[in-house]
């Protein structure tokens, strides 16, 4: 029995959080009680991208794009939809053009990506190989195996461009290169998916919506350098992700794709997942492998590179997810093909975890030279409430702002660099005029300093004196000097660190310095927030000309400091304001006032 | 499933790749699209649309889309069936019951030829189409 319908379902992590493993079971039951179970597929895909309008379902073919699902509604999908072919537009996507949107090709959050990387997310079941080998799954992996020399491999990755995805951008054939022209055996290939930057999680989904990807891209790498065995370094807070790599590698195990003698030509490998701790600075590659080996995740001075001594000193690979994820479309395609996507420099896609003040919050995949302005307008649908677009975060903690003048940048390693941000793993935090610069520094050195693992001076004692002295501005009671203490250690920790996470832990403190000077000059010479944040410089207050005394703040005051007669101006207790700004936002009269 | 060869994986991955293109949507150049009403599945239109489906794959034909739809308004002939493709005119046909699919799929679609007796109309103006 052929089907006539296939209703896809969003299993990522974002979507399963808000039901969507129920929404699946509640599909197929409702499907048995009408009667059509064996004429509609319910597929439970990865990650689709949109995440902000999750849980998901696209039903196919009519391409009709269902979000915001309850468990509930798949009643009225299977019924109306399903049964009669009649759309429940209620449940369609909305776009900003307040009319409703049955198909996908219309939603202009897909109409400026281009998917390489997230080309099985949301399309196919991740938990099924069959799936992944009808869309060329492991065709390049076959190519590579009986058509391609080693070094023909590593020309098709030369001719491509392609960078590592990780952060600082190596060219993955050199890296490539290195490890195989060593006589040094075994050698190791990793998959580094240990990604910490807060709102990142590119990885995450790839992972999940599209596991055999990266086994078909590790076993390549070891064919191509003399390799026999690989290791997965997962964070252990990624279940789901571990969950689907398991069935994977199970999966390919049992079909003679990994193993002993792949497909009779006589090659052996083989995969296994190690569980990282969830420290930051495991993702740093000497660190991880350290952690492979069981010791304690610290980094270590390079040279020498993994590539000559790397896991238990053999040499070794090491590529971030998305970096294999590109490797098997680039075997298949060409590197020539994947060399006309992007800009001189900076070739092929890049996934964007767009989180923060913007409407569509979400994963996008788009070519390299995309504008900033692109990516946070036509993708990202613009700013939450409409409010004015302050800066851009990019590479998370390790790397800098972007403010509207640069909007029209187009986004590539270079340019990043320039801008003194850097590509990072792809975080990309939208801020509007409500974030505080001297705040978000403070946030991203917060986290760094946690993670620093402590082992050199710079990181460890430099970034504490950072923190210190972003500490003493926000509490008003820094000075000039301050600020020029804070280049000069921020530029030591850069030269002088260890490992990448102390060279880039000062990049959000100094390209906030450097974008945004007056908003610390007004924390320190006026003692004002201008964006309201520093709670230590700002007092709330009420306006007894605009107070009708409701008394919605007194009730709703968390620490009963606001205290008034009924119909009389209220007041606050300023001794006893803990600034949460509660009384700010529910008050409907504007009476009080935030200074 | 045991370990494969090349060829067994080669051979897998055509068999799946025909059963994952019925999901697309781009690339198929002909339409068939069944009405779905309540008077259409009443006379019977949920087996026309499987016996659609079933010849579909029986003949190895990728690159034809089927939709479903509400009433088309000729309760009288139903259940009715709307074919699309290039190189013919746009047809709508009458009283399609599955054996009448089968024909429809073999004559229409792969031989180019009317099926005369079953024909109601040509589609009526799309207005929303420029």
């Amino acid at each position: 029995m052929a089907f006539k319908s296939y209703v896809l379902v969003c299993g990522g992590t974002a979507c399963q959080s808000s039901k969507s493993e129920e929404i699946y079971k509640n599909f197929i039951a409702e499907l048995e009680a009408a009667g059509i179970k064996d004429e509609v597929q319910v597929v439970k895909t990865g990650c689709f991208g949109l995440c902000e309008k999750g849980p998901i379902a696209k039903v196919l073919p009519d391409e009709s794009f269902y979000v915001k699902l309850t468990p509930s509604d798949t009643k009225e999908i299977v019924s109306e939809h399903l049964v009669k072919g009649r759309p429940v537009k209620k449940l369609l996507y909305q776009g900003e053009e307040t009319k409703k949107l049955a198909k996908i090709e219309e939603i202009g959050f897909y109409q400026k990506q281009f998917r390489i990387v997230l080309r099985n997310c949301g399309v196919i079941n991740p938990e099924d190989i069959n799936e992944y080998i009808a869309r060329d799954g492991y065709a390049a992996l076959e190519k590579v195996l009986f058509q391609m020399t080693p070094e023909q491999v590593i020309e098709q990755l030369k001719i491509s461009g392609l960078r590592g995805r990780g952060g600082a951008g190596f060219p993955t054939w050199l890296k490539w290169n290195f490890t195989k022209e060593v006589n040094d055996f075994p050698k190791y290939i990793v998959c580094n998916a240990d990604e910490g930057d807060p709102g990142a999680y590119m990885d995450r989904s790839t992972l999940e919506g599209d596991p055999h990807s990266i086994l078909e891209a590790m076993t390549i790498a070891g064919k191509t350098i003399g390799s026999n065995k690989g290791y997965i370094y997962i964070r252990a807070e990624y279940p789901l992700a571990i969950h689907r790599l398991e069935v994977a590698i199970q999966q390919a195990r049992e079909l003679g794709l990994l193993g002993k003698d792949i497909l009779g030509s006589g090659f052996d490998f083989d995969i296994e997942i190690r569980l990282g701790a969830g420290a930051f600075v495991c993702g740093e590659e000497t660190a991880l492998l350290t952690s492979i080996e069981g010791e304690r995740g610290m980094p270590k001075p390079r040279p020498p590179f993994p590539a000559v001594k790397g896991l238990w000193q053999k040499p070794t690979v090491i590529n971030n997810v998305e970096t294999w994820a590109s490797i098997p479309v680039i075997i298949l395609k060409g590197g020539a093909w994947f060399a006309n996507i992007g800009t001189e420099k900076s070739k092929g896609t890049k996934v964007f975890a767009l989180t923060g003040k913007i409407k569509n919050s979400g994963l996008v995949e788009v070519p390299m030279g995309t504008t900033l302005r692109e990516i946070i307008y036509d993708i990202g649908g613009g700013i939450i409430n409409d409010k004015k677009f302050k800066a851009v975060q990019t590479g998370g903690p390790s790397g800098g702002v972007i403010t509207a003048d640069y909007l029209d940048t187009p986004i590539d390693y270079e340019n990043l660099q320039k801008l003194g941000s850097i590509m990072g793993s792809g975080g990309m935090i939208v801020m509007d005029e409500d974030d505080c610069m001297v705040d978000i520094a403070k946030f991203y050195l917060g986290f760094t300093v946690d993670e620093s693992c402590g082992k050199c001076a710079p990181c460890r004692v430099g970034g504490r004196q950072l923190l210190d002295y972003l500490e003493k501005i926000s509490k008003g009671k820094g000075t000039r000097e301050d600020i020029a203490k804070m280049k000069q250690i921020g530029n030591a920790m850069k030269r002088a660190s260890l490992c990448g996470l102390g060279q880039t832990a000062p990049n959000p403190v100094l390209s906030t310095i450097t974008y945004f000077e007056k908003e610390y000059l007004a924390h320190i010479d006026d003692k004002i927030c201008p964006a309201g944040k520093c709670k230590a410089l700002i007092t709330y207050s009420i306006l007894p000309e605009k107070c009708i005394g409701c008394g919605l703040c007194a009730r709703r005051c968390p620490v009963n400091c606001i205290t008034g007669e009924k119909r009389q101006p209220h007041v606050i207790d300023q001794s006893a304001c803990i600034k949460c700004g509660e009384c700010y936002s529910v008050c409907k009269f504007g009476a009080v006032a935030r200074k | 499933m045991a370990k494969m060869t090349l060829e067994e994986l080669q051979k897998l991955r055509e068999t799946k790749k025909r059963e994952l293109e019925k999901r697309e949507v781009t690339g198929k150049d002909i339409e068939i699209i069944v009405g779905m009403a309540t008077c259409g599945i009443a006379a019977g239109a949920r087996q026309t649309l499987s016996a659609f489906l079933n010849e579909l794959e029986a003949q190895n034909l990728s690159n034809v889309l089927v939709r479903q739809t509400g009433c088309m308004g000729y309760c009288y002939a139903e259940p009715t069936v709307e074919i699309h493709m290039p190189g013919m005119p746009d047809i709508i046909y009458g009283k399609v019951d599955p054996e009448t699919a089968v024909k429809i799929v073999r004559k229409h679609i792969l031989g180019k030829v009317l099926i005369n007796d079953h024909i109601l109309d040509k589609p009526a103006a799309d207005i929303m189409k420029k």
